[in-house]
């Protein structure tokens, strides 16, 4: 099995990589391969099964809200490609006129 | 004895005895680095050594005055380079992290810091966890210290590297599907994955969140003991953390043997596929837990088959969402020149991921796409859920499970990083504890005809590391396995 290449560039954007035609067409054939086998899956009766999405259960975790200490501005900025006063800054989105 | 030969536990002794200074330890360890580093390559960042020099200076003459430790103080530890570490870079095996340096640590970490450890420096893996050999670092494969055209396992191969080249006393690696368990094997050390939520996941970079869990790579199994004391407990800032009750794991220790412990031989993991060599390896060390005065049944968990696709889709699914986040504004690498918002996300992700996360990304993605999620997730989830129900009947009858660690001794460098599904495929034994979110030790139990090690896993029901640590000990001192010491060369 492989997989349609307009499929796989549509996954791609989905994902937001921009892969090259050679790494599509690779992935095409690599795709296909790995959800052949993932059919594996499709061997047990899950008729009813309720799926687990963590083993620590459904609980929900709550906490008062107060404030506590939390990185500075900077510290949280420290890491950005771009910061400008005080901001994460990132190509312009909307034109000027 | 050199020093840098010494366990945790006795390298702690000597310390706390006053027979060695933080300053000898520090300078042995850069020592031992220096001369085995450039073959092993066990380190993506070494520490600096002049400052952890002053470090163990000061150490020393704070003591000196009111000799006081706590069990880490002055004890070399590597860090896998997934969890925070504040003011040293964390890079994830990747270029997408490139410059980013913490501004926090990793609870796990902190813990270790709060009793004055030294941070020796982060260990290599696959990008952001994903692989089994270290081959898909973006800052090239580690080695096999027993064998340097073999790799070390993944993805914690340069913590079990650095542990079994003496490169560090222990280290901290991290497992999703078996990335601590596995490298040990390769190693022939020890790794310990605690049970799901056990050790916080706060400062560990996410791959899978219902999966991943930090844990000890150490030289035999007292030292994963005494680091699961330090790193166990409830973590208000990881939501998934366990409010369980944290014993002392060493204490487990004053039984020597296993006497009324029922150990369950699953059947399904002796079954086609696994190597002559380490199937005979892992039934012999059945016969010693026998001695020792265990019983052996034979079980079945007979959802084993559809293990490994279910946790490439499980884990994939919750990567492509957990990596959605470098999208090259907050942290990290960003393409050089966009003429846009898209097209900076879709470069900078193109330019900062390696082939394996980009692969995975993509099955994720596809997993999760509208038409595709009942098919694959919510199927997988399904079977997950069979997964569990299997141990958890198992564990009704038996107190352990053993099992081989992976089907094979360490492959060759190159030897699979061209077939993906062969990769996945040697993750076979170590992925069902994951999904069962069950404490799972791997310890050395032989070698193959070529001199490489072999490991065996013991698995135990939730919150029972200690049943685990006391089997897996009993083992380790009827047998001489850890005795033996790779020559590098």
């Amino acid at each position: 099995m492989s997989i349609e290449m307009s499929q796989v560039e549509h996954v791609a954007e989905l994902a937001r990589l921009q892969l090259s035609r050679e790494e599509l067409e690779r992935l095409s054939t690599q795709l296909g391969r790995i959800l052949t086998y993932m059919e594996e899956v499709n061997a047990a009766d899950t008729g009813g099964v309720p799926g687990t999405a963590s083993v620590v259960g459904d609980a929900n975790v709550l906490r008062e809200d107060e404030v506590q200490p939390s990185l500075s501005q900077d510290q949280a900025l420290s890491n950005a490609p771009e910061a400008v006063d005080g901001l994460f800054q990132v190509p312009q989105i909307i034109s000027d006129r | 004895m050199s020093l840098v030969k010494c366990t945790l536990k006795e390298l702690q002794d000597r310390f706390t005895r006053g027979d060695v200074s933080a300053v000898e330890i520090v300078r042995s360890y850069f020592l031992r680095i220096s001369v085995v580093e450039s073959k092993v390559k066990a380190y993506i960042t070494l520490n600096d050594k002049e400052s952890m020099l002053s470090q163990a200076e000061a150490l020393d003459h704070a003591l000196s005055a009111w000799r006081k430790t706590e069990p880490m103080m002055a004890m070399p530890i590597a860090v896998k380079d997934n969890i925070c570490t504040e003011g040293l870079p964390t890079t994830c095996g990747s270029r997408i992290l490139g410059g980013f340096v913490p501004p926090y640590s990793a609870t796990a970490v902190a813990a270790l810091r709060l009793q004055q450890y030294f941070l020796i420096g982060k260990t290599n893996l696959d990008e952001f966890g994903m692989g089994s050999s270290t081959e898909y670092s973006a800052f090239g494969a580690s080695r096999n210290p027993w064998n340097l055209s073999h790799v070390p396992g993944g993805s914690s191969g340069g913590s079990a590297a650095a542990v079994a080249a003496d490169e560090c006393v222990a280290a901290l690696g991290t497992d999703t599907g078996g990335s601590i368990r596995q490298p040990a094997a390769c190693c022939g050390v020890v790794g310990l994955k605690p049970t799901y939520g056990r050790v916080s996941r706060y400062g560990l970079i996410a791959f899978a969140s219902s999966l991943d869990q930090i844990g000890p790579i150490t030289k035999d199994v007292m030292d994963a003991a005494l680091m699961l004391n330090v790193l166990a407990g409830h973590d208000a800032r990881d939501s998934t953390s366990a409010d369980a009750s944290v014993p002392d794991f060493t204490r487990v220790f004053k039984k020597k043997d296993v006497k009324k412990l029922k150990i369950g031989v699953p059947l399904e993991f002796f079954a086609e596929g696994l190597d002559e060599e380490v199937y005979d390896a892992v039934g012999e060390a059945l016969a010693v837990l026998e001695d020792l005065g265990g019983t052996m049944e034979e079980v079945s968990l007979p959802h084993t088959g559809a293990a490994v696709a279910t946790y490439y889709i499980v884990a994939t699914a919750e990567a492509s969402s957990n990596l959605a986040r470098y999208d090259g504004v907050k942290y990290g690498f960003r393409t050089k020149e966009s003429p846009g918002l898209p097209e900076m996300y879709r470069a900078t992700r193109q330019e900062g991921f390696g082939p394996e996360v980009k692969r995975r990304i993509m099955l994720g993605t596809y997993a999760l796409s509208s038409g595709y999620y009942d098919a694959y997730y919510a199927k997988a989830q399904a079977v997950r859920t069979l997964i569990r129900e299997d141990f958890d009947r198992v564990f009704r009858d038996v107190d352990l499970l053993v099992t081989p660690v992976m089907p094979t001794p360490a492959f060759q460098l190159g030897e699979k990083i061209e077939d993906p599904l062969q990769m996945y495929l040697s993750d076979l034994y170590t992925i069902s504890a994951s999904l069962a979110g069950i404490p799972a030790i791997s310890l050395p139990c032989g070698f193959s005809r070529k001199g490489l090690p072999i490991g065996m896993q013991i698995l135990g029901r939730p919150f029972e590391e200690d049943v685990v640590l006391r089997a897996a000990r009993a083992y380790e001192l009827a047998t001489d396995w850890r005795k033996k010491r790779p020559r590098i060369r």
